[in-house]
């Protein structure tokens, strides 16, 4: 028989800072969310694969290596420009799958409904899901559907969990970065999380701005083709500086960006400016950043530039020694600045 | 991005370090008012380009920092109550009170909503007319014409379940106190160029005169803040205290008539308290007695709420330039802008917050190549 836990061993060993309840924070992928996973999550539930951090787990069964993950999605609005919380939910996953090379098979889909939630509206999402799927390659296999009393959910979440085969024998991981590596961004940043946000606050711009939402899993086998990869993950809530952050914590590196290279597009960066946003914290659904070892780093960055998703791709940035944990950048004029991991959401700022 | 990549060149940038730097004999310190300059030096790295004679120090423009704890504190209270639906401008949402913060508040229950315009809260008013919608006007002069139109729209709506928190500041009081105070070390201004957009720069001239100092109405670019500190060099090698207009794309002399028009129909000036600094005369807008049922200080009858600033907290002297954030024991330490102590590390406008950040310590932390 096993030890009995009693309720007076689960006490944290370091405390969680600054609030005695969940904040919206707490959920936004920067500093709170990462302090929440770290110290409760990874502290209780405490294994060599959740250990890693990583957006997906690698689990082996019978010799065969598998990627495992999950996520859900409580998008507002759930239909917005380029995309909606069905296509979300499956790249989100496939996504989330692919980052360490796997090649995606299978997802689940869980639904929680609203009661009063209009059926044409479900049936667009499906639909959408449908589709997505059907580009990824990947099948859904399995299912949950919840309805909750009408004001106690907010129209819909969906939550998908997915499971791909890990054939290469790279190990790839936030936690492999070495000095030197290059650090490649597959293409233009910040376009889902203004889409979303300039639909949710009924924002126009001249130039319509559309969701990046794409599954990536096709451009990640042209990347693991070339070889030299050691990390992958796509910048979704909490920006490339939350990722990069993520990375330079876990591989104990240094992060250097240099801020004329990072491609911006012109409606997304006026849109930023208005808002007053930094668009490197900015949520993306379609782009990955890929750690590349320096003698591969050219010829990934020439097959990405081949693919239709990653045309724009661009090195930003290089692995450095000697400021383990730092996220840097070499400003537009010249100057050096760290990137910090973000708090928590942006806010708008007053003027 | 049009009209807004050349004041990011960094060929224009060098070229004007240059000019700086061959400008100047010897020390001067200059403070920009605006914490959004504030922020955009820091992020951009302006200040360690800069030839060390030039000592930037960072002023009192930041609307959430001066914003006194009493006010969050009243903005709480409202906010807490059945009925109501408190709105403001996202920056305030994280500001703490003396025991939690909007969001917090948010959390337990209350409707607490992020606008981009006070006459978004005006719509949401007219849309619940059972609940009572309460707009928090902070900011400087640049808010208030929007915070104005508000009032005046709800008024001429006859909208009555309407009213604002008001905590209205304005610069040219501050920076007269922080010119007149005996541990003054400002030798000339950057003044901020949104604050001007809206008033004009003609009430800076008595100021120039008076207390012998140079103002240059400065915008928010890298090229726009190095221009500024150059033409307020040449001020003050030359001798000469003006003022002087760098941001003239967008910036004119008498201001912007209309929206000057509708603060006056709506808002008196007041005496008003700055937070971590004190009450400087005549340095706030008030609603005109005409106005008073929008004043939800009164519909809540609020009366006077006492509380004390953390005593390690030297945000105060931050805000007048006296002490840098990296001066301050508790910085990064105990004060965090995960758990801040002071509103000059929890606004992204915040001295503090911008050390924070993009510095952290005094000197270049970031290694260079």
């Amino acid at each position: 028989m096993g030890k009995t836990i009693k309720p007076e061993d689960l006490k944290c060993p370091l405390p969680i800072t600054g609030h005695d309840t969940i904040q919206l924070s707490h959920g936004s992928g920067g500093r709170m969310s990462n302090e929440l996973i770290s110290k409760l999550f990874v502290w209780a539930f405490d294994n060599p694969a959740l250990r890693k951090q990583d957006d997906q787990a690698v689990v082996e069964v019978n010799g065969l290596k598998l990627s495992f993950t999950t996520d859900s999605f409580v998008v507002d609005p759930i239909f917005f420009p380029g995309g909606d919380i069905g296509d979300l939910a499956v790249n989100g996953t496939v996504n989330d799958i692919c980052m360490n090379g796997a090649t995606p098979l299978y997802l689940s889909a869980g639904f929680i409904i609203e009661e009063g939630f209009p059926l044409k509206d479900l049936q667009a999402i499906v639909i959408s899901m449908k589709r997505a799927a059907s580009e990824a390659g990947v099948q859904i296999v399995t299912g949950d559907t919840k309805v909750v009393n009408k004001g106690k959910g907010d129209k819909i979440f969906i939550n998908t969990a997915g499971i791909g085969l890990i054939e290469h024998g790279y190990d790839i991981s936030s936690s492999n970065l070495k000095a030197g590596d290059a650090i490649i961004l597959s293409g233009t940043i910040a376009d889902h999380g203004i889409a979303v946000m300039s639909k949710r606050e009924n924002l126009s711009f001249e130039t319509p701005i559309t969701s990046d939402t794409a599954s990536l899993n096709r451009l990640v086998a042209e990347i693991v083709r070339v070889g030299g990869v050691h990390a992958m993950r796509d910048p979704t809530r909490g920006g490339v500086a939350a990722t990069l952050n993520e990375f330079a914590m876990a591989s104990h590196v240094g992060i250097r960006i240099h801020e004329d290279r990072i491609p911006v597009k012109p409606a997304v960066a006026g849109a930023c400016e208005i808002l007053g946003l930094d668009p490197l914290y900015v949520a993306n659904e379609g782009k990955l950043v890929a750690v590349v070892s320096p003698d591969k780093a050219e010829a990934v960055l020439a097959a990405m530039k081949k693919h239709s998703l990653g045309v724009d791709a661009v090195i930003i940035g290089e692995v450095v020694s000697g400021q383990s944990g730092m996220v840097s950048m070499t400003t537009r004029i010249g100057g050096q600045r760290i990137v910090d991991m973000p708090v928590g959401e942006q806010l708008p700022r007053i003027c | 991005m049009k009209y807004l990549d050349e004041f990011r060149d960094p060929k224009i940038a060098r070229k004007l370090l240059d000019e700086i730097t061959a400008a100047i004999t010897k020390p001067w310190v200059i403070m920009e008012v605006c914490g959004g300059q504030t922020h955009a030096i820091i992020r951009n790295g302006i200040d360690q380009l800069l030839p060390q004679e030039i000592e930037l120090v960072h002023g009192p423009g930041c609307p959430v920092c001066v914003t006194p704890l009493e006010m969050i504190d009243k903005a709480l209270d409202i906010a807490s109550r059945p009925n109501v639906i408190f709105t403001s401008f996202g920056d305030m949402l994280r500001v703490p009170g003396s025991k939690k913060d909007l969001f917090v508040v948010k959390s337990e229950g209350g409707d607490v909503r992020m606008v981009y315009s006070p006459l978004d809260a005006v719509k949401i008013a007219r849309k619940n007319p059972d609940k009572q919608v309460v707009f928090f006007a902070v900011g400087f002069e640049t808010t208030a014409p929007l915070t104005a139109m508000a009032v005046w729209q709800a008024h001429q709506q006859n909208i009555d379940n309407f009213s604002m928190l008001v905590s209205h500041v304005l610069v040219p009081p501050a920076m007269e106190a922080l010119l007149g105070s005996p541990d003054n070390r400002v030798q000339a201004f950057l003044a901020a160029g949104h604050v001007c957009t809206v008033m004009g720069w003609e009430e800076y001239v008595p100021i120039a005169q008076k207390h012998k100092v140079p103002i240059v109405v400065t915008g928010f670019e890298p090229v726009d803040i190095l221009e500024g500190i150059l033409m307020a060099v040449r001020q003050l090698e030359d001798g000469r205290a003006e003022v002087e207009n760098q941001y003239a794309r967008v910036v004119k002399r008498e201001g912007n008539r209309p929206a000057i028009e509708v603060i006056r129909k709506v808002f008196q000036v007041t005496d008003r308290k700055w937070r971590g600094i004190g009450e400087f005369p005549r340095s706030g807008f008030a609603l005109r007695s005409e106005f008073e049922k929008y004043d939800a200080e009164k519909r809540f009858a609020l009366g006077d709420i006492s509380v004390e600033e953390p005593p390690e907290c030297i945000s105060g002297l931050i805000l007048q330039g006296l002490k840098k954030p990296y001066e301050c024991g508790e910085f990064g330490r105990r004060c965090t802008p995960q758990t801040p102590l002071g509103a000059t590390m929890v606004s992204s406008e915040g001295a503090c917050a911008a050390y924070f950040a993009y510095h952290r310590q005094k000197d270049d932390s970031v290694e260079k190549n």
